[in-house]
Formats: structure tokens, C-alpha cells, sequence
């Protein structure tokens, strides 16, 4: 049931407009990957051209080491949840379920156990009756959810399907559908533009930039070790710090760092630094200022005045008392590679 | 039309004044529209039933049933109507969902074409289709068109007013799908089926239709309703549609003809109600 995804140098143009340029990515069996990206990246695209939704002008779809490129849709086995509500409005939440089934021509009886062991699956088991538009938006994406797994797919295709929805519910649905994944062990495709999102429950998260992949590494990874400055930026928080290049190595804020990834043509860099390696150490004599304070439990982030330059750092939270607003400090980076771009944000 | 316009409840907030004084005048707008569309089928009624010699009888309606050709005009033009639902809503249909589905920026180009026979007064229209049928034999004689058309003419079933009727119901129907198309999310609707394992007559008769129901019935009815109006057209190219018996009769008998209009407004009334209760209907499935 479970098998293995493959975007093959996938490019598809629509008008002018690049959707995909040359796309690579492989997504292993029973994996969840999530492809993260700015709005109008090519995320949409990309997981369209899987469904069979959308077809590449170049390259290829792989799945389970079979090429469906030129597969039509309705018979590439895959399910797919969609970022709009998508429910048949004319059926009632099991039939919706039940749907792929009664397609396939499984006998009523079969189909409907099945699709009340999915509903139980998504949390609804009473909700049979219901027709999709007695259901908030939460319960329609889970009636979705498990509609699109019902026929067994060997692919589970997400396209943002927790956009719609208000936070709370887009916290918890996360989680289930992750716990979900893990139980049946699916291979799934988890588009969104939500990096939180996307870091809290992937495997591995691919990061997409006009149409081509950037970086595709475990959430950790990505967050810590970003391949470009472009990953570094999309993913968490980044302070920039103005700072001079020398020989492979950077000065900032006085002090002089290695730098690791790609170089910029010109001296005059920004050496990007996430606000939990910004350190702070009270000093009357200090060039900073911190500005606001904002607690957050066990750490807390600090906005800090430092000539120009506004620069946040997070700090354990025991520490807000000696770094109060108003407080003078010093301001330093742990000793570490960092990453430079070029000055003012254009990388 | 079918869709019943939902009464607007007057604002909460009013006061009890004012909400008497709304009242009022939905009363009297109703009354105005009553008096407007009811006084006319009474005084009809009220001619049928009424005479100077006998005073009040029934007698016209059961000599409708025997009148010469009443029988005959009546399923013809029943049987037209049908034809045309059928061609118009097979023509439409699929070729709006193309255009939404494969060629989004060729919409305004339907919709005009859709809407245009609207716009051509039915004299003119009657008059085109007499001169292509006049002329058409000379131009068109040797292609496959003509000898189709030729071949499929029937003296019992006038194909010729099928089309005709198509192209005069084409903005109606246009109109009644659009709403119903506005109403659904075609693209996704028809992507969920197909990524589910639908075939694409599947996706048309099993999703698109059910969801559009009461937009087809809508177009089936305005269409109905048509056909079963329609005098011009037929009357021209000699055909004894029902609308047409109808004036063959009124000049000889004027109590029995104004008898069969409301004979046929009662029909076309019932008609339709049977074919909202289709649409309404249907509700559960599998
Ligand atoms: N059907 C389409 N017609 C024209 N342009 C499209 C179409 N689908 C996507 N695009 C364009 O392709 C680019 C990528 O779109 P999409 O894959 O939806 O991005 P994402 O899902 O990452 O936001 C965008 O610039 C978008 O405007
Ligand atoms: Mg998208």
C-alpha cells in the first residue's frame, strides 16, 4: 500500500509564468514530507502534477518506481485532501466516505463498515447522518481526511488542508493527522506555507522557492542549518546584522566568525543570526537597549535597540528580571558558523 | 421560475409603528401584484363560463377534450418540448462545464453566444430560418449537413422547430445552469471525484448533476414553458403546434379558445410542479 514519491525535473509553465522549474524531490515510503514555501512557490503545482490534476510540460511523476506521468487521474490511486472545502454536498458524510468505494463498486455493506471505521478514525463516529453543510470546517476537513483514505490510497496528498480553519482547531488537527499517518504508516505530501506547521509535524521538510527546491532535510536540520540564506530567512526568526567579509571569515558586532554556506559578491554582507544566538549581558556602558519584553514561559523575547538597528533575542525566562526594558547590555553571538547574505535583504 | 424567492423577514429593530407600517405595504404591494396577475385569468374564466342566452355552464371544457386536434397539437408540441430540454441541456451543460473546467478566459464568449438569441427579435429569427430554408437547398444541398438534416425530416416531428426552440431557449438555460454553477465549486468538486477513482461520465452523473439538480430543473421548466408559448416560429413554417391550434380554434369558437389557454396555463402550472418535485425530491442515495 505504502510506496515511495518521485518529482522528477518537473517544470510546468503557465503562460510566462514559471510554476515548476526543474523540481527533484523524493519522498520515501511510509514518510511524511512536508513542502514548505511561500505563497505562489509551486507547491500547489507540484502536488497537482502527483494527483494527476495538473501535468508537467517537462520531467516526471514516479510513484512506487512506476512512472504516472501521463496516468489519468483517476487512476493513480492517490488521496487527496484539498485546501477549500470539498465535501459532495448532495451526500450525506458516510456516503462522502464512502465515495472512492462505491466507485470502485464495493458492495453497500462492505463500504459502509468501512467508512465507519474511518469516521471513528477522524473522531466522528456519529456524524454519518450529517450532510457536510451541518459540519463546522474542522469536522469537514476530517470527513475529507477520511474520505480520501478510505479506498487505501498509496499516496496521501495535503494541500494545506488546515488553512481554512481557526487556530485551535488547526493545532489539534495537526497533531491527529500526523498520529494518523504514523498508525497507517502512509507516504504523505503535506503542502503548506506555515513553517511552524510544517516543522512541527514532518519527517523531512522540503523547502520550495519559485519552483525549484532549496532544501530538503529534517525539521531540525533545516531550522539549524539552513542550506541558503533563503531557508534561513523563510524558516524561524532571522536578526540581520550588518558585517564585513575577510578572507572566508565575517566581523560583526566585534567579533569575527567563519562563515558556511554560499558567498556574496561584495564585502558588505548581512550575517544572519536567529534571536536565541543573539547574547545579552547587562553592561551600563553598553551599545543596546532593550526596547520590550515579551514573556513567553520558559524563554522570553527581548527587543533590544542597538544604534539603528533593531535586534531580538530570546533568553531563558528567568532572566527577563536583569534584562528588563530600559536595561543597557552588550550584545554578542554565540561562536558559531553563520550565514552571510547580500546587504540589505536582496540574497 | 421555479426557485422561490425567499421573503425578506422586516429588520428586528423596528419599531412595533414601523413594523406595522412594513407590513402594510407588503400587504399592498401583494395585493397590486394579485390584482395584476389574477384579475386577467378571472374575467378569462369568468368569459368561458358566462353567456348572454344560457348564464353560467361548464360546457366548454369537456368539448376541449374532443375538439378536433386538440389531442394531437397537445403531444406534439409536449414532444417538442421534451426534444428541446434534452438537446438544449445536452448542449449546454458540457460545454460550460469545458469551458470552466479547461478554458476559463472563454467564458465571456459562451455567455454572449448563450444570451444572443435574446437579443434577436423572434420576427427576425423567423424570418432567417425561412430564408436558410428557402435558400439553403441551392447552397447547402451537397454537403453532409443538409443531407442529415434532409435525412432525419419528419412530416409528425418537425426537427426543424427543435433547433429553432434550442436557439430561443439557449439564453435560459445558460442562465439557470450559470446560477447553479455559481452556486458549487466545479473544479474542486470534479477533482475530489476523479482523485477517488471516477470516471468522467461518473463526475458528470453521479457528482455534477445531483449538485445542479434544481438549476437543470429550472432550465427544463423556463424551456417547457417555451415551447409550449411558442407561436411565432411554428405558425410561420406551418406546423399545428399546440399554440397554434390555439388560434386556429379562436377563430371559429372564442369561448372555447380562451377555455384552452387556461386549460394549458393549468397544465404548464402542474407541469412544472412536477418537475420542482423532481428536483426537490432525491435526497437520499445509495
Ligand atoms: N491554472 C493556472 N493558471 C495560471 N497560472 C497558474 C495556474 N496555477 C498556478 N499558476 C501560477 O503558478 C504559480 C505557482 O502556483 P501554485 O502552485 O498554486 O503555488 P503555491 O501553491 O505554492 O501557492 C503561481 O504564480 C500561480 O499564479
Ligand atoms: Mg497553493
Amino acid at each position: 500500500m505504502t510506496a515511495g514519491v518521485e518529482f522528477r525535473g518537473l517544470r510546468r509553465m503557465f503562460g510566462r509564468t514559471v510554476a515548476l522549474d526543474g523540481l527533484d524531490l523524493t519522498v520515501r515510503p511510509g514518510e511524511l514530507m512536508a513542502l514548505l514555501g511561500p505563497s505562489g512557490c509551486g507547491k500547489t503545482t507540484a502536488l497537482r502534477c502527483v494527483a494527476g490534476f495538473e501535468h508537467p510540460d517537462e520531467g516526471a511523476v514516479v510513484v512506487d518506481g512506476e512512472d504516472v506521468t501521463r496516468r489519468p487521474a483517476n487512476r493513480r490511486d492517490t488521496g487527496m485532501v484539498f485546501q477549500s472545502y470539498s465535501l459532495f454536498p448532495n451526500l450525506n458524510v458516510r456516503d462522502n466516505v464512502a465515495f472512492g468505494l462505491r466507485v470502485r463498486k464495493v458492495p453497500a455493506a462492505r463500504r459502509h463498515a468501512r467508512a465507519a471505521e474511518l469516521l471513528e478514525l477522524v473522531g466522528l463516529p456519529t456524524h454519518g447522518e450529517r450532510y457536510p453543510h451541518e459540519l463546522s470546517g474542522g469536522q469537514q476537513q476530517r470527513v475529507a481526511l477520511a474520505r480520501a483514505l478510505a479506498p487505501e490510497p498509496r499516496v496521501l496528498l495535503l494541500d494545506e488542508p488546515l488553512s481554512a480553519l481557526d487556530a485551535k482547531v488547526r493545532l489539534t488537527l495537526r497533531e491527529e493527522i500526523r498520529r494518523l499517518q504514523l498508525d497507517l504508516g502512509i507516504t504523505t505530501v503535506f503542502v503548506t506555507h506555515d513553517q511552524e506547521e510544517a516543522l512541527s509535524v514532518a519527517d523531512r521538510v522540503a523547502v520550495m522557492r519559485e519552483g525549484r527546491l532549496e532544501q530538503c532535510a529534517p525539521p531540525a536540520e533545516v531550522y539549524d542549518r539552513p542550506a541558503t540564506p533563503f531557508v534561513a530567512e523563510f524558516v524561524g526568526t532571522m536578526n540581520h546584522l550588518p558585517g564585513r567579509l575577510s578572507s572566508g571569515e565575517v566581523t560583526v558586532l566585534g567579533m569575527t566568525l567563519p562563515v558556511e554556506g554560499p558567498l556574496p559578491a561584495t564585502p558588505e554582507v548581512d550575517v544572519l543570526a536567529r534571536p536565541e544566538a543573539v547574547l545579552l549581558t547587562p553592561d551600563p556602558d553598553g551599545e543596546g537597549l532593550v526596547v520590550t519584553s515579551s514573556f513567553r514561559g520558559s524563554s522570553a523575547r527581548l527587543r533590544v535597540r542597538l544604534g539603528d538597528l533593531e535586534v531580538l533575542s530570546d533568553v531563558p525566562g528567568h532572566d527577563t528580571v536583569r534584562l528588563a526594558p530600559g536595561t543597557r547590555v552588550g550584545v554578542g553571538l554565540v561562536r558559531r558558523p553563520v550565514l552571510v547574505a547580500g546587504r540589505a535583504g536582496e540574497s | 421560475m421555479v426557485a422561490v424567492t425567499p421573503v425578506l423577514d422586516a429588520p428586528r429593530e423596528l419599531a412595533p409603528a414601523g413594523r406595522r407600517r412594513v407590513r402594510v405595504w407588503r400587504g399592498l404591494a401583494l395585493g397590486l401584484a394579485a390584482v395584476y396577475f389574477l384579475l386577467p385569468l378571472a374575467t378569462s374564466f369568468w368569459f368561458t363560463v358566462h353567456n348572454e342566452r344560457q348564464g353560467f355552464s361548464l360546457a366548454p371544457y369537456p368539448r376541449i377534450l374532443a375538439a378536433e386536434g386538440f389531442g394531437t397539437s397537445m403531444l406534439l408540441s409536449l414532444g417538442l418540448a421534451a426534444a428541446t430540454i434534452v438537446v438544449a441541456l445536452g448542449l449546454t451543460l458540457p460545454a460550460m462545464l469545458a469551458v470552466r473546467l479547461g478554458a476559463p478566459r472563454l467564458r465571456p464568449v459562451l455567455e454572449v453566444v448563450c444570451t444572443l438569441p435574446l437579443v434577436v427579435p423572434p420576427i427576425t429569427f423567423v424570418s432567417g430560418i425561412g430564408t436558410v430554408l428557402r435558400s439553403g437547398p441551392d447552397l447547402l444541398a451537397t454537403t453532409p449537413f443538409w443531407g442529415t438534416l434532409m435525412a432525419i425530416q419528419d412530416e409528425r416531428f418537425p426537427l426543424v422547430l427543435v433547433l429553432a426552440y434550442v436557439v430561443l431557449a439557449l439564453p435560459f438555460v445558460y442562465r439557470s445552469l450559470d446560477a447553479g454553477l455559481r452556486a458549487i465549486d466545479v473544479r474542486t468538486l470534479v477533482e475530489a471525484a476523479r482523485g477517488l477513482g471516477a470516471s468522467w461520465p461518473y463526475v458528470l452523473l453521479r457528482v455534477l448533476v445531483p449538485n445542479l439538480r434544481s438549476a437543470i430543473t429550472g432550465a427544463a421548466f423556463l424551456t417547457l414553458a417555451l415551447v409550449l408559448g411558442e407561436y411565432t416560429v411554428a405558425a410561420l413554417l406551418g406546423y399545428r403546434t399546440f399554440p397554434v391550434w390555439i388560434v386556429t380554434v379562436a377563430g371559429s369558437e372564442g369561448q372555447l379558445s380562451v377555455a384552452v389557454s387556461l386549460l394549458s396555463l393549468l397544465i404548464i402550472w402542474l407541469l412544472s410542479l412536477a418537475l420542482s418535485g423532481a428536483g426537490a425530491g432525491r435526497r437520499r442515495s445509495s
